[in-house]
């Protein structure tokens, strides 16, 4: 059995007394696309730092294609693929000169630079606009001239940090189907962190983490079916005696978000006329939805994705 | 979701019927080679920046031939030169000193803009030395800078210093030297200037000084203990000083005025050779390249 493209064991890191990384355990086999998925400031950024080199662990150890993060740094620079989530494009070069500039870095045979550039502008779709300069780029195309320099020398782990954050929706859809057919197209393992829950579906697996724990690592498939509940939403003219009593007569714990009552059911759609003839409190609106990651990340940790983020948004 | 499909089916990765058959790269093995390639490839960005930006290269030509043409005329009138020397003779080699002074500082400290872009991070994580990419970019700055500076030498004819290869040649040879020595400092400072905004202050306090300090503008002769003392201190002044030399080599004039217009540099009354004194702007400039591999961090 090939060793895995990622194995991380009692990874710490703290910062003083900030613990960004409290005992993080995992691997990636080869050829998966493995999401990490978690609000701002839960680690994921300082992880794939750790996993890329560029920051040292306060213990544990990791290792990336195979070599060691901190004894083997180089092996592993030259073995992964970096896309930040700021944008490191020169702008006034062309597209094809910044490739060729990562080319001549990285130490891409000069025999093979100029076919592997064209591939992957191909690859990317940027093919006729290569002779443009950067700054004519649209947000996703920079984006997707980005990934596709992440690939140019062959990486065999493609690291993607945020990639789709500052995009409109329908751009941040067509990077990941890009991400999905490069993955196929390149046979690499594709490591990405997002903090959007709808995009973590297309990975195989994903480590939800918070806090600087990993609190469940699956498919979200798995994860969604683990949790057997529907979400209950609903808008009342007494929202705090509508929690109440849903605990005093249904034994249902709700709690407030998105400025909705919010509480997990078995067979959401049953309940509904329960809730209507039982409840006595008047209800305004009210939606079921099938359990989606963002139940499963509320589950796991507590609380939703953006009710995690929120602290530290007001703190800035 | 349909848009999105549309999306993909315009200019989207092939369906795998036709999919473009992308070959894996081996990279090559590292080594002295690929470091000399990526310094290479940093040196090539600076250049592609530098024919980008002709508007620059004018603008900053502008001040050096004001000083030559219209302080030097001006001056002229006034500073004894003996009559000997036309006085923008004089300023020729101070004036070219100053050419290279704001291009090459401002190519060093550049790396503060690449830092701000985002750029800086390109190239800092690729698997190769700091030390490729910081002498790529101390190399580029003083091609540019020395570039930019040929077309002040052109003009060499209107203040009456002749065109003789020999004499071209140390020009451009002191030009390189000192303009590798300003890029690196530039470089060094940009290692702890994080913004942009910092960075302009900062570039006009280092290049204010070393320009008045150097003798470009004055002769070096009967200046005052201090004076004199800061002047030797002044690494641009190794640089201006061979230059000088070689122009006044080149004229026809008494030793007298040569004494009172081009004293040579002393070291407690030892007359400094001119090979020396651009050894002491390349030693300089290893050290500063030392020194920034040293401040820059892989994980900006």
């Amino acid at each position: 059995m090939p060793e895995p493209a990622i194995t991380v064991e009692a990874l710490v890191k703290d910062f003083g007394d900030v613990h960004a990384i409290r005992g993080i355990d995992f691997t990636v086999p080869e050829g998966e696309m493995f999401g990490f998925l978690g609000p701002n400031g839960a680690g994921k950024s300082t992880t794939i730092k750790i996993l890329c080199t560029l920051a040292d662990p306060t213990a544990g150890s990791a290792r990336v294609a195979g070599f060691d993060v901190v004894a083997q740094r180089a092996l592993v620079r030259r073995s992964i693929g970096l896309v930040f989530q700021e944008p490191t494009l020169d702008t006034y070069l062309t597209g094809e000169q910044n490739l060729t500039f990562h080319g001549e870095l990285y130490g891409v045979p000069r025999q093979v630079l100029k076919t592997r550039i064209d591939a992957v502008l191909e690859m990317v779709g940027l093919a006729d606009r290569r002779s443009d300069k950067v700054q004519t780029y649209s947000g996703g195309m920079k984006r997707r001239l980005e990934i596709g320099r992440g690939l140019l020398h062959s990486p065999r782990v493609l690291f993607l940090d945020e990639p789709t954050i500052g995009l409109d929706p329908q751009t941040r859809a067509s990077i990941w189907q890009y991400v999905a057919a490069l993955r196929d197209a390149e046979d690499i393992t594709v490591f990405v962190t997002t903090h959007y829950m709808d995009e973590a579906e297309h990975c195989d697996r994903i480590a939800i983490m918070n806090a600087g724990q990993i609190a469940v690592i699956d498919s979200p498939d798995a994860l969604k079916s683990s949790i057997g509940k529907d979400r209950v939403q609903f808008r009342t003219e007494d929202d705090e005696l509508a929690i109440t009593r849903l605990r005093e007569r249904f034994g249902l714990e709700a709690g407030m978000h998105e400025g909705s009552v919010t509480v997990g059911v078995a067979g959401g759609a049953q309940f509904i006329p329960r809730l209507f003839s039982e409840l006595g409190v008047p209800i305004t609106t009210v939606t079921v939805t099938r359990p989606s990651l963002d139940d499963v990340f509320m589950t796991y940790t507590g609380t939703t994705i953006s009710d995690a983020e929120r602290p530290k948004a007001g703190a800035r | 979701m349909s848009l999105s499909d549309q999306h993909t089916s315009q200019s989207g990765p092939r369906d795998p019927g036709n999919r473009v058959v992308a070959q894996r790269v081996e990279l090559a093995a590292g080594g002295l080679r690929h470091e000399v390639r990526a310094t290479t490839v940093v040196w090539r960005r600076e250049m592609i920046r530098f024919a980008q930006d002709r508007a620059r290269i004018f603008a900053m030509l502008l001040q050096p031939l004001l000083f030559l043409f219209v302080m030097g005329t001006g001056l002229g009138s006034v500073v004894e030169t003996n009559a000997a020397v036309d006085f923008r003779t004089f300023l020729f080699p101070g004036v070219l000193a100053m050419s290279v002074l704001f291009m090459a500082v401002f190519a060093g400290i550049s790396l503060v803009w690449d830092r701000e872009f985002g750029f800086l991070r390109e190239m800092l994580v690729a698997p190769i030395s700091k030390a490729a990419i910081i002498i790529g970019k101390c190399l580029g700055g003083a091609t540019s800078a020395t570039l930019q500076a040929c077309i002040v030498i052109a003009l060499a004819g209107f203040v009456g210093v002749p065109y003789d290869p020999s004499l071209i040649l140390v020009l451009l040879v002191s030009l390189f030297l000192g303009s590798m020595m300003l890029t690196s400092l530039g470089v060094v400072l940009s290692a702890r200037i994080k913004t942009i905004q910092a960075a302009m202050p900062m570039t006009q306090m280092l290049i204010m000084p070393m320009m008045f300090l150097s003798g470009a503008l004055f002769p070096l002769t009967n200046l005052p203990g201090w004076l004199s003392v800061l002047t030797r201190l002044n690494p641009l002044t190794y640089a201006v000083q061979p230059m000088r030399a070689a122009v006044f080599d080149h004229l026809d004039v008494s030793p007298a005025v040569r004494a009172q217009l081009d004293p040579p540099i002393t070291w407690g009354g030892w007359e400094v050779p001119a090979v020396l004194q651009l050894g002491v702007v390349a030693a300089i400039t290893v050290a500063l390249i030392a020194v920034a591999v040293a401040l820059f961090d892989r994980t900006e």
